[in-house]
């Protein structure tokens, strides 16, 4: 199989493995109130098949086996042939995550596999035992055989399902125009759905070649007449296949829906107008699906180039500047040029970043089953909640932002929120709440962990530090520098190791891997309420506009999203408390950086520090002192490698057009730097 | 020139089950991602064979058969049904409803490549 084939096959699965963790956490929450949707669970049933069939057609024999097994316990559980309960949900996503651990093995190294044992014998555990409950023929019905012989097995089981719930058996006859029938069927199915199920949709023809018959055959709690007023449509057609038994089922329709509802068959108007162009030449084998999916290395070779064309510009611009300063004629000309060039190019850039945005909602979504595990493992109960999940972020930033945000639940649940028992004996909810959410600040998004659990106390924080001889016995330090004493390395709180925050990553790893995203993180915590960790993060790391400024000889660029202001500095106006240069902006207190000490740069003559550079999110701030602006210009931020991917307070480098590299600081690392570690010994 | 028209909800499958046939000559290939999209291509040009899944989200693979196989347009158009292994019951719909063939997922190029030849002549 050419390779091309197989990506293919891997990101179609993957999808299709997205889809299916997000459709089995929906399931998994219609478990916990013991009741199943018939509809998800043969979405998951038709996802899981998909999945088996295009790992055989690849060879991927243990894939499809897996994902057999897999279809095998859905099939079960939308046949109704074994119970909906907690257990088999466990089962199916522990499965499903077996499946996936395959594909991304597959994607690394074709040949990869594993043992499949464990997970097929508690399947077979599972649906061993089970006898399926007797079903009734279905051919005593007085249903028309040709609708009797499209049902496929499950369809059979749903009639049968609506036969035991003793639902009226309807059977819809409509006929939509040819151009328009898929949305006017959607949104009768939609108002059948209201009071019922559709079971199955036969199509047919009509007299009129331009129409297309169908037969609805559906279960609901309407008679015919209460389905015609239900559908706003006092002339429907339909057929009584069978009506429940029991006498006080008979069910009166509520007020009729606003939705404008299709019309029936009998007095189907001329044909409406084709909401879009019918292609008369469909003879094309081109995909008909409108999206495309792209390796992200394609569109970070995209947005260099867009990052390039902007340099370009920028020394375009320039000779424009010369030549309008030496009074070259038509340079106006060129000037107009240059803008609309620019514009250009900032709707190009605005373009592709676009399109490497994904909605966060991905990653949570893969959270809520990390948590769902986690918490039955330490026998806890808890709750997730998804606020922003449509927020979108750059697709690398998310992919990286994974692990540190698995690591923050992980404490949040085995540190933060309490066991059921200990939650109830102080008055709190048995079942603790952690919510995720994300929510776009300008160029930034902030994601937040919070939980309701036990907080964290910033006294036992200090014991600790003291204890551990990071702080001095009488250090003077406020709430927030006690917190950050989390993010030192090597600061644990707990001495035994739990199985799940324990793996030898501590927190200052966590804060490693936000700051090489650029990133932000803080922590706010009240004992007893809860604690709320935030990141903030750019929206993308590709392209950013940038402050070029000068600290001894050697320019830098400031990411200018994180640029507040810049200020003449002012020598007198530095104070020194406890050994740090601050200065006073505005009646508040902004900490002072010489990057010129923190790098060990020496400069040769030129005078020092003539500016400020009031850099940081928010509250959290400080002042870069720098020797000169030299201005703005937009760079793409280069990672300097694994060797120096340890150096404190650099994101990387840039190229600035002029064959010239520079450094690009690191403005979230160096605010962590100085502000959370402040009065933290030997840092 | 014949026309097929392919209907399976994965585009991987379509691209496969394109790409086998891909090498026998003369053919056109009308891909519809769904049975909806099917019964909307369908009346768009003569189709000389039709390929399709049988678990689809709309509308499923046997209806579509079913469809085919009562218009009077459309009645003698060769079906092929693909699908993985599933339950016996409706495979033997398939057949019964009028399908020429029932191949399972996964099948070999040359097994599909060969019924299309035999069902187009």
């Amino acid at each position: 199989m050419p390779s091309q084939a197989i990506d293919e096959f891997l990101a179609e699965a993957e999808e299709l493995l997205e889809k299916l963790n997000q459709d089995l956490a929906t399931l998994a929450e219609a478990a916990e109130g013991g009741k199943s949707n018939p509809d998800l669970v043969n979405g998951i049933f038709r996802d899981a098949h998909s999945i088996k069939g295009l790992a055989g057609m690849f060879g991927f024999t243990d894939v499809a086996e897996l994902a057999h097994h897999l279809e095998n316990l859905l099939d079960h559980l939308r046949l109704g042939k074994i119970a909906f309960d907690n257990n088999l949900v466990d089962c199916l996503f522990d499965t499903l995550e077996g499946v996936s651990g395959l594909i991304s093995g597959k994607a690394d190294n074709p040949e990869f596999s594993q043992d499949l044992s464990p997970y097929l014998t508690r399947i077979e555990h599972l649906l061993g035992g089970q006898p399926s409950a007797p079903e009734k023929g279905l051919d005593e019905l007085d249903i028309d055989p040709s609708m009797l012989a499209v049902l496929t097995e499950y369809e059979e089981h749903r009639l049968q399902e609506n036969l035991q719930q003793g639902k009226f058996l309807l059977v819809v006859k409509v006929a939509f125009s040819l151009l328009s029938f898929d949305t006017e069927l959607a949104e009768l199915t939609e108002a059948i759905k209201r009071d019922g199920e559709v079971i199955s949709t036969l199509p047919g023809s009509n007299d009129d070649p331009e129409l297309l018959a169908f037969k609805i055959l559906c279960g609901s709690n309407l008679d015919v007449q209460g389905l015609r007023q239900q559908l706003g449509q006092p002339d429907l057609e339909i057929d009584l296949v069978t009506a429940p038994s029991s006498v006080q089922q008979v069910a009166t329709a509520p007020v009729p829906a606003p939705e404008k509802i299709p019309q029936a068959e009998l007095d189907l108007p001329t044909p409406q107008p084709a909401p879009e162009p019918a292609n008369s030449d469909a003879g094309t084998v081109r995909s008909f699906s409108s999206s495309v999916r792209v390796d992200i290395g394609k569109l970070d070779y995209l947005m260099t180039i867009v990052g390039e064309l902007a340099l370009a510009k920028g020394a375009i611009s320039q000779l424009c500047n010369e030549m309008q300063l030496n009074g070259v004629s038509q340079s106006r000309e060129l000037e107009k040029a240059v803008h609309v060039l620019d514009r250009r190019l900032h709707d190009l850039q605005v373009g592709v970043m676009d399109v490497r945005m994904v909605p966060v909602r991905q990653l949570f979504d893969k959270m809520t089953r990390i948590v769902r595990r986690m918490a039955q493992e330490l026998g806890k109960k808890v709750k997730v909640e998804i606020h922003g999940g449509d927020t979108e972020l750059d697709k690398l930033i998310v992919e990286d932002l994974a692990d540190p945000l698995m690591h923050i639940i992980r404490n949040a649940l085995d540190h933060g929120i309490e066991p059921a028992d200990q939650r109830a004996a102080i008055g709190k909810p048995e079942t603790g709440m952690l919510v995720l959410s994300a929510n776009q600040k300008g160029n930034h998004v902030v994601i937040e962990v919070s939980d309701d659990g036990k907080g964290i106390d910033p006294e036992l924080l200090r014991k600790k530090g003291i204890e551990k001889e990071l702080i001095a016995a009488d250090a003077n330090l406020s709430r927030q520098e006690l917190f950050g004493l989390l993010f030192h390395p090597g600061f644990s709180t707990r001495d035994e190791v739990s199985e799940f925050s324990g793996r030898g990553v501590g927190m200052d790893v966590v804060k490693n891997n936000i700051s090489a995203l650029s990133g932000l993180i803080e922590l706010e915590s009240e004992v007893g309420e809860g604690t709320v960790m935030s990141l903030t993060l750019p929206i993308t790391l590709a392209i950013i506009k940038a402050l070029v400024i000068s600290i001894c000889d050697t320019d830098y660029a400031i990411p200018l999203n994180s640029v507040q202001e810049t200020l003449m500095l002012d020598e007198d106006s530095i104070q020194t408390i406890e050994g740090r240069e601050v200065m006073e902006l505005r009646q508040q207190t902004l900490p002072l950086l010489r990057i010129d000490q923190l790098f060990q740069l020496s400069a040769k003559d030129t005078p020092q520090g003539q500016f400020v550079v009031v850099a940081g999110f928010a509250d959290k701030r400080l002042g870069i002192v720098v020797d000169e602006l030299r201005g703005q210009q937009d760079v793409v931020i280069k990672s300097l490698g694994g060797a120096l991917s340890f150096v404190k307070g650099i994101a990387g480098a840039a190229d600035l057009g002029n064959q010239k590299t520079i450094l690009v600081l690191d403005v979230g690392g160096l605010i962590g730097e100085t502000l959370q570690l402040d009065g933290v010994i030997g840092v | 020139m014949k026309r097929i028209l392919v209907a399976d909800d994965s585009p991987t499958m379509r691209a496969l089950i394109i790409s086998t046939l891909e090498s026998l000559d003369d053919f056109e290939l009308v891909e519809a991602a769904n049975g909806f999209e099917a019964l909307r291509k369908l009346p768009q040009g003569k189709v000389d064979l039709v390929i399709t899944d049988i678990n689809m989200p709309d509308i499923n693979g046997l209806e579509l058969v079913s469809f085919v196989r009562n218009n009077p347009l459309y009645q003698g158009t060769p079906l092929i049904i693909v699908s993985t292994e599933g339950s016996a019951r409706d495979r033997e719909k398939g057949l019964a409803l009028g399908a020429n063939a029932y191949l399972v997922k996964p099948f070999q190029p040359e097994e599909l490549q060969q019924l299309v030849s035999q069902l187009l002549n």
